[in-house]
C-alpha cells in the first residue's frame, strides 16, 4: 500500500498538491532516487548487451519524454519530432568529430541546435492546431530527413555519419559499454529532471492550460502563441540532447534518426505510456525498444508486428496508458481511504 | 471624465445578418451596468467584441480613453478586460485552486518561471477568491466533478482572479439555484467601486439588484440606456422585451406598441 503510493506520488508530477511542502517534496525524490541507484547497478550484473540496450531504452525515453511535453501537456501532437532529435544528433557527431569529444560539450551542442532547429521551424508550426499543426510537423520532418540525406558532403548522405569518436571525459575516451552507460544515464537523468522541473512550473500551468482550453487562456490574458512556442522550442531542446547522447553511445547517425518512423514510435511510447504524466512515456519507451531490438531479431524482423498489437491491446485496455494505471490506483487508495 | 468603457459606432455582421447594429454606449468608470434583452438581441457578440474574441466590422472600442479595437484579447485582457461565459469555460482537467491560480499567477509574477515556485502571493489570492465565491471547500476538486452552479461560481473566481478593472460577466446566474444566485449578487455587490461590471443577465431580479444602469439591446441596436426605473417605466422596453407586443396580436388596436417599440 505505502509502496504503490509513493510510485504515485512521483508518478504524477501534473496535479500535485497546491503547497509547497518542502519535506513532502523530498519524500516524493524518493522513489526517483531509488530508481536512478538501481538503474546505476546495472552494468555490474547485466551483460554488455543488455546494458547497452539499456542505454538506447534510456535515450529514447529522454526523446519520448521530451515529445511528451508537447503532445501531453501543451497538446500539440506532433510528427515530426524526430527531426530535433536528428539535428542534435548530426551535430553532437560533427562536434565530436570536428571540435572536442570532451564530455558535456557534444551533447550541449545537439542541445542548443535541436533548440535552434525548433525555434526556426516551430515558430510557423504551432500557428496551427491539430491536424494542420500534425501535417506542418510531418512536411517539416520529412523536409530535414531530406535534408540529412542530400547534404552528404556534410552528414554522409545514407551511409550516415560514422567515425564519431568516444566520449572523453577529462581526456580518458569511454569505450566499454559500461562507462558509455553510466555517461548516458547521467545525461539522461538530468535531461528528464529538467523536464520534469518545467512541467511543474508556472509555465507548465500555463502549457497545460492551454492544451485544456486554449481561448479561455487568452480570456485570461495569455498569448497562447509564445507560450507553445516555448513548448515546442524546450521540445525540441531535449530531444537534440536526447539526440546527442544517441550519438555519443551508438557512434553512428543515419538519415532514419532523423525519419518519420522514429518519430511515430516516440508518439507510440508516448500513447502507449500515458500522454502528459512523464514519467508514463517513460516505460512505453522501453516498451518499444525492448520490442523493437530485444524481440525483433528473434521474430525475423516482426518486431513492428508485435509493436501494433501492443498499441492496439494499450489503445483498448489502458486508454490513458501506463499512467492511467497509476492514476486509477490512486484513486482506488483515495477511495479506501475515505 | 473618461468613460472607462466606450463604444462608438460598434457593429458587427455575419454575411447579411447585422448582429450588433451602430451601438454607442458609455459606461463611466465604477458602474455596475446591465446590459438586457431578449433571445437575439446581440447581447453576447456585443461581449466578444469588447473582449476581443471577436473584431468588430465597424466602430472602436475604447479603455478608459485608449483605442483598443485593434489590440488582441490577450493584449485586452492584460490592460484589465476580464470576463465569464454564458457557457462554462474552464481548464477541466484540473483543480478548483488550479484553474483559479492560471489567472491569479499572471498578476502576481513568475509567470514566465521554468522552475517550480511557490507562488505565496498568488496562492493566498486564490484562497481568498474560493473563499468569496464559496468554494473554499471545494479547492482540490477536479473541475471535471463540480456542478453546474459551482462552475458559475468557479467562473466567476478565475475573471476576478485577473483582477480586472472592466469585468465582463454574460449571464453569470444561469441555472443557478436562487440560493446561489443570491450569494452572486451578494458577491457582485461587495466588488470594490473601481471594478467597473457590465452584466448580461435574463433573470431580471439579479438586474435591478445590481445594476445601477440598463441599457437594453433589440435587435443588434440600443433600444434605450437608463436607470432601472427608468427601463422598467419604459413601455418600448415592456413591448420588446418583456412581451408585450404579443398581447397585440390577440387585439384590435393594430400593434400600436409595436410601432414604438421599432422606432
Amino acid at each position: 500500500m505505502t509502496a504503490t503510493e509513493k510510485t504515485i506520488a512521483v508518478a504524477d508530477p501534473v496535479t500535485g498538491p497546491t503547497g509547497g511542502r518542502r519535506s513532502g517534496g523530498v519524500l516524493r525524490l524518493l522513489p526517483a532516487v531509488v530508481v536512478l541507484v538501481l538503474l546505476a547497478l546495472v552494468p555490474f550484473v547485466v551483460d554488455p548487451f543488455g546494458t547497452s540496450t539499456l542505454s538506447r531504452v534510456l535515450v529514447f525515453a529522454l526523446f519520448a519524454c521530451s515529445l511528451d511535453l508537447l503532445v501531453g501537456i501543451t497538446g500539440l501532437p506532433s510528427l515530426g519530432h524526430a527531426a530535433y532529435f536528428g539535428v542534435g544528433a548530426y551535430t553532437a557527431g560533427l562536434v565530436s568529430i570536428h571540435v572536442t569529444a570532451e564530455a558535456p560539450v557534444p551533447v550541449l551542442a545537439g542541445m542548443v541546435a535541436g533548440g535552434l532547429a525548433a525555434a526556426t521551424t516551430g515558430w510557423l508550426a504551432v500557428r496551427n492546431n491539430g491536424v494542420f499543426f500534425l501535417m506542418l510537423t510531418l512536411a517539416i520532418g520529412e523536409l530535414v530527413f531530406q535534408l540529412a540525406q542530400s547534404a552528404s558532403s556534410v552528414t554522409g548522405g545514407s551511409n550516415g555519419l560514422f567515425g564519431i569518436p568516444a566520449v572523453r571525459i577529462a581526456g580518458e575516451p569511454l569505450t566499454l559499454p559500461g562507462y558509455v552507460y553510466w555517461y548516458v544515464l547521467a545525461v539522461a537523468a538530468l535531461g528528464f529532471a529538467g523536464l520534469w522541473t518545467i512541467s511543474r512550473s508556472p509555465v507548465g500551468a500555463v502549457l497545460r492550460g492551454i492544451r485544456d482550453n486554449e481561448p479561455r487562456m487568452r480570456s485570461v490574458g495569455y498569448s497562447p502563441f509564445r507560450y507553445k512556442l516555448a513548448a515546442f522550442v524546450l521540445a525540441g531542446a531535449f530531444a537534440g540532447l536526447a539526440g546527442g547522447l544517441f550519438a555519443a553511445q551508438v557512434r553512428l547517425v543515419t538519415p532514419s534518426e532523423v525519419g518519420f518512423e522514429l518519430g511515430a514510435l516516440a508518439l507510440l511510447a508516448v500513447i502507449l505510456g500515458g500522454a502528459g504524466s512523464l514519467w508514463g512515456p517513460v516505460l512505453g519507451a522501453a516498451v518499444v525498444v525492448l520490442v523493437r531490438d530485444g524481440l525483433g531479431p528473434s521474430l525475423d524482423g516482426h518486431g513492428p508486428l508485435v509493436l501494433g498489437i501492443v498499441f492496439v491491446l494499450a489503445v483498448y485496455l489502458l486508454p490513458r496508458g501506463f499512467a492511467g494505471l497509476a492514476g486509477f490506483g490512486r484513486l482506488t487508495a483515495r477511495t479506501a481511504r475515505r | 471624465m473618461t468613460p472607462l468603457l466606450e463604444l462608438t459606432g460598434v457593429s458587427r455582421r455575419f454575411g447579411a445578418l447585422t448582429a450588433v447594429d451602430d451601438v454607442h454606449l458609455a459606461v463611466p468608470a465604477g458602474a455596475r451596468h446591465a446590459l438586457i434583452g431578449p433571445n437575439g438581441a446581440g447581447k453576447s457578440t456585443l461581449f466578444k467584441l469588447v473582449a476581443g474574441s471577436m473584431p468588430v466590422s465597424a466602430g472602436t472600442v475604447a479603455l478608459d480613453g485608449e483605442d483598443v479595437t485593434g489590440v488582441s484579447e490577450p493584449g485586452r485582457a492584460r490592460r484589465g478586460v476580464a470576463q465569464t461565459l454564458q457557457h462554462s469555460s474552464l481548464f477541466l482537467t484540473q483543480s478548483v485552486a488550479q484553474n483559479v491560480l492560471l489567472a491569479a499567477q499572471r498578476r502576481h509574477g513568475s509567470r514566465t518561471s521554468l522552475v517550480p515556485r511557490r507562488q505565496r502571493a498568488a496562492r493566498e489570492r486564490v484562497a481568498e477568491l474560493l473563499t468569496d465565491v464559496g468554494l473554499a471547500d471545494r479547492s482540490d476538486v477536479p473541475v471535471a466533478s463540480l456542478s453546474h452552479g459551482e462552475r458559475r461560481q468557479l467562473e466567476v473566481a478565475v475573471a476576478l482572479a485577473c483582477e480586472p478593472r472592466l469585468l465582463l460577466l454574460d449571464e453569470p446566474a444561469a441555472g443557478m439555484s436562487p440560493a446561489e444566485s443570491r450569494r452572486l449578487v451578494d458577491l457582485l455587490r461587495a466588488l470594490p467601486g473601481e471594478v467597473t461590471v457590465v452584466i448580461v443577465e435574463h433573470d431580471l431580479d439579479v438586474v435591478f439588484a445590481l445594476a445601477t444602469s440598463v441599457t437594453v439591446l433589440h435587435l443588434g441596436a440600443v433600444l434605450l440606456t437608463g436607470t432601472p426605473d427608468q427601463v422598467r417605466a419604459s413601455p418600448a422596453v415592456q413591448d420588446a422585451y418583456l412581451g408585450a407586443g404579443r398581447e397585440a396580436l390577440f387585439t384590435d388596436t393594430a400593434g400600436g406598441g409595436r410601432r414604438a417599440g421599432g422606432a
